[in-house]
C-alpha cells in the first residue's frame, strides 16, 4: 500500500490535461490513499489564476482523489526548480511514498531535481506500477519500443512518469468531493536563478494532443508535403496527427507533430502511418503503439516489419477510401 | 561539455541479465544527440572565446566518443574510467559527471556544461537536469537555440504543449537538441590533429568519489526483469488492388479501434 501524490497538470486555462485521469486510476490500484497537487499561475498572472473548477473537482473525486493541494508560490511553477521545491515539501507533508506525474519534458526535469533533493528513485515513460514485496515495480518499454523491463524502486521515495495511454481510466466505486487545501509558498533564492522570460502555450487545435491521443495518424515523406487526407482520416478517427522528420523539417507541419526519438514519444492505442518508411527515430517514437497500420508504395519499407495491418499502395487513393467508408460505416 | 559513450542507435541492443545495456558489442559510437552539443560548444567557444573539453564517462572503449570530439575540435578530452561505474542509473551517472566538472573547475573556470538531450540508450533525459542541481547551478535543457552574451546564457525550447525561453547567468548547465544544430563532420586535418592529442584518463578515486555512490551499490532502481519485447502475431499484410481502404475500414471496425 502507498499513499500517492499526483501532480495534476493542466492548461493555462485550467483544463486538466487527459493523461492525468489515468494517473490517478492507476494511483488508486495501489491500495493507498490518492492527493493531488495543482499549481496555481504565476505571480505576475500567468497561467490558471485559480482553479480546479467544481467540475474538474467532481471528476478527480469521482476517479478516487480524496484532497487537492492547492499551491500559489513566489515564482513561476513553470519553473521546474520551483515546482520540485514544493513537491518535495508536499511529500514530506503528506508522507507520500509515490508521486506520480505524467510523462512530458517538464515533468522529467523535476524528477531529475527530486532524485537529487530527495533520494528518490525515479522512473521514467512508465507503462505500469503496482507494489510487489513491498516495492514499487514499474514496468517500462526500452530500445525505441523494442524490449520490455520491469524496474524496480529501492529507495523509499519513488518518483514516476507515466507514458499516456498506459492505463484505462475507471471511477472509483467510493468517490466523493476532494477537500481543497489551500498552500501559500515562497520557493528559494537558488530556484529562481532560471528566468521564464517568456512561454508561449500552444493554442487548442481542435484534435487531441499527439502525447496522449488514444489514435494518431501520421505522415511521412510519402505525402509529399500534402497533409489534407492524412488530418481527413484522423478527423473521422479522433484522432490527433503526427508526421515524421522529414515531414517537419520541409516544413509540412509544425515541428510539435514530430513523432520520434528527438521528438513526440506515443504509445496510442492506433497509429496508422501514411508514406512513411519507418526510419529508426521514427520507429523509436512510436514502436510501443497498440496497432500498427501502415501504408506504403514501398513493399520493402522497414515500417512493414513492424505493422499489424499494411498496405502496399498509394496513400492518395487509400487513405480517401478509408475515410469514406468510415463514415458510411459509422453512419 | 559532455559526451556519454552509447552503443550505435542503428545496432541492435540487448540488455543483459543483469539489467545492464550490453555494451560489449564493439560498435559504440558517439551519441549522436551529443555530436549536436559538442557543435553547439564549439560554435559558442567560436563566438565568444574559450575552450572546449569533450568529457565522457563508460567503458575503456567510450574513449572513442571523446576522440570523435577532439577530431571536430575540442581542445582537450577528459575520460572518467572505473569498473565500479557499471550499473549506474542516471542519477550515477550525473554524480560522476558532476564531480569531474568540479575537478575540471580547479584548473580553469567551467562557464558551461553543454550536453545532449538524452542519452539514446536510455533516453531518460534526468541527466542534464540533475547534473546542474548537483552542481548547484541552473538548468536551461531541451534548447532549440541558444546564445551567450554578457555572461548569460538564453535559450529557446519547444516543449510538447508550449514554446519557452529562459535566461540564467553563467555558470550553467544546458542541453541541446537536433534542431539546435548540423554538426559538422570531422575534417582530415582535425582527424590527424586528434590523434596527438592526449584524452586525460581520471578515475573515481581522482574524483574523490566512493565505489558506493555509483554504480549498481548506488543506483535507487533495479532492472528487475527485461526480455525483447513479443514480435507482433496476426500480422497481415496486402496488396491495394483497388479495396484496400475499404479493407482497412473494416478491419479497424472489427478491432474495435473506429
Amino acid at each position: 500500500m502507498t499513499d500517492t501524490l499526483v501532480l495534476l497538470d493542466h492548461a493555462a486555462d485550467g483544463t486538466l490535461r487527459t493523461p492525468v485521469r489515468e494517473l490517478v486510476t492507476l494511483a488508486r490500484s495501489l491500495g493507498g490513499s490518492v492527493q493531488g497537487v495543482w499549481a496555481l499561475g504565476a505571480p505576475d498572472g500567468t497561467g490558471a489564476p485559480d482553479g480546479p473548477s467544481d467540475a474538474t473537482l467532481a471528476e478527480l473525486g469521482a476517479l478516487g482523489l480524496s484532497r487537492v493541494h492547492r499551491v500559489r508560490a513566489d515564482a513561476d511553477l513553470h519553473l521546474s526548480a520551483a515546482l520540485a521545491e514544493v513537491l518535495a515539501a508536499l511529500l514530506d507533508s503528506t508522507g507520500a511514498g509515490l508521486l506520480l506525474a505524467t510523462s512530458t519534458f517538464e515533468n522529467k526535469e523535476v524528477a531529475a531535481r527530486l532524485a537529487v533533493a530527495t533520494g528518490a528513485g525515479v522512473v521514467t515513460d512508465a507503462d505500469a506500477l503496482a507494489v510487489e514485496d513491498g516495492r514499487l515495480v514499474a514496468g517500462k518499454t526500452v530500445f525505441a519500443g523494442t524490449w520490455t523491463t520491469r524496474c524496480a524502486v529501492t529507495a523509499p521515495l519513488a518518483v514516476v512518469t507515466v507514458k499516456a495511454n498506459s492505463v484505462v481510466v475507471q471511477t472509483a466505486d467510493d468517490g466523493g468531493t476532494p477537500d481543497v487545501v489551500d498552500h501559500d509558498v515562497a520557493v528559494s533564492a537558488a530556484a529562481r536563478r532560471v528566468t521564464l522570460v517568456e512561454r508561449t502555450e500552444r493554442p487548442a487545435s481542435g484534435r487531441p494532443d499527439l502525447g496522449s491521443a488514444h489514435v494518431v495518424v501520421a505522415g511521412g515523406r510519402g505525402t509529399e508535403g500534402d497533409f489534407s487526407l492524412v488530418e481527413e482520416l484522423a478527423d473521422v478517427l479522433g484522432g490527433a496527427v503526427g508526421a515524421t522528420r522529414v515531414a517537419t523539417d520541409e516544413g509540412w507541419i509544425g515541428h510539435d507533430a514530430q513523432i520520434g526519438q528527438t521528438g513526440v514519444t506515443i504509445s496510442p492505442r492506433l497509429y496508422i502511418g501514411a508514406g512513411i518508411s519507418g526510419a529508426v527515430h521514427h520507429r523509436g517514437g512510436m514502436q510501443a503503439s497498440g496497432t500498427i497500420v501502415a501504408i506504403n508504395s514501398d513493399p520493402d519499407a522497414p515500417i512493414f516489419e513492424i505493422a499489424d495491418f499494411g498496405i502496399v499502395g498509394d496513400l492518395t487513393t487509400v487513405l480517401p477510401q478509408a475515410s469514406a467508408e468510415l463514415r458510411r460505416l459509422k453512419g | 561539455m559532455c559526451v556519454k559513450h552509447v552503443p550505435d542507435i542503428q545496432s541492435d541492443r540487448a540488455l543483459g541479465a543483469d539489467g545492464r545495456v550490453v555494451r560489449d558489442g564493439g560498435d559504440g559510437t558517439l551519441n549522436e544527440l551529443d555530436e549536436n552539443a559538442l557543435e553547439a560548444a564549439l560554435v559558442l567557444a567560436e563566438e565568444a572565446g574559450g575552450e572546449v573539453v569533450a568529457l565522457t564517462v563508460g567503458p575503456d572503449d567510450a574513449v572513442d566518443a571523446v576522440r570523435k570530439g577532439l577530431a571536430m575540435g575540442a581542445d582537450d578530452a577528459v575520460h572518467v574510467v572505473d569498473d565500479a561505474i557499471a550499473g549506474s542509473d542516471a542519477i550515477g551517472t550525473a554524480r560522476v559527471l558532476a564531480a569531474a566538472v568540479r575537478h575540471l573547475s580547479q584548473e580553469r573556470p567551467v562557464d558551461l556544461v553543454v550536453t545532449g538531450m538524452a542519452g539514446l540508450d536510455g533516453l531518460t533525459s534526468l541527466l542534464p537536469t540533475a547534473l546542474a542541481a548537483l552542481l548547484d547551478v541552473p538548468a536551461l535543457p531541451l534548447a532549440a537555440e541558444v546564445t551567450v552574451a554578457d555572461g548569460t546564457v538564453r535559450v529557446r525550447r519547444e516543449l510538447d504543449q508550449a514554446t519557452e525561453v529562459l535566461e540564467a547567468t553563467l555558470p550553467a548547465v544546458v542541453s541541446v537538441t537536433d534542431q539546435t544544430n548540423e554538426p559538422r563532420y570531422p575534417n582530415f586535418k582535425g582527424i590527424m590533429a586528434a590523434r596527438k592529442k592526449p584524452v586525460t584518463t581520471l578515475t573515481l578515486a581522482d574524483l574523490g568519489l566512493a565505489a558506493t555512490d555509483v554504480g549498481a551499490a548506488g543506483a535507487r532502481t533495479q532492472v528487475v526483469e527485461a526480455a525483447p519485447r513479443p514480435t507482433r502475431e496476426d500480422r497481415v499484410l496486402i496488396n491495394d488492388t483497388g479495396d484496400a481502404g475499404i479493407r482497412l475500414a473494416a478491419y479497424l471496425v472489427d478491432n474495435q479501434l473506429a
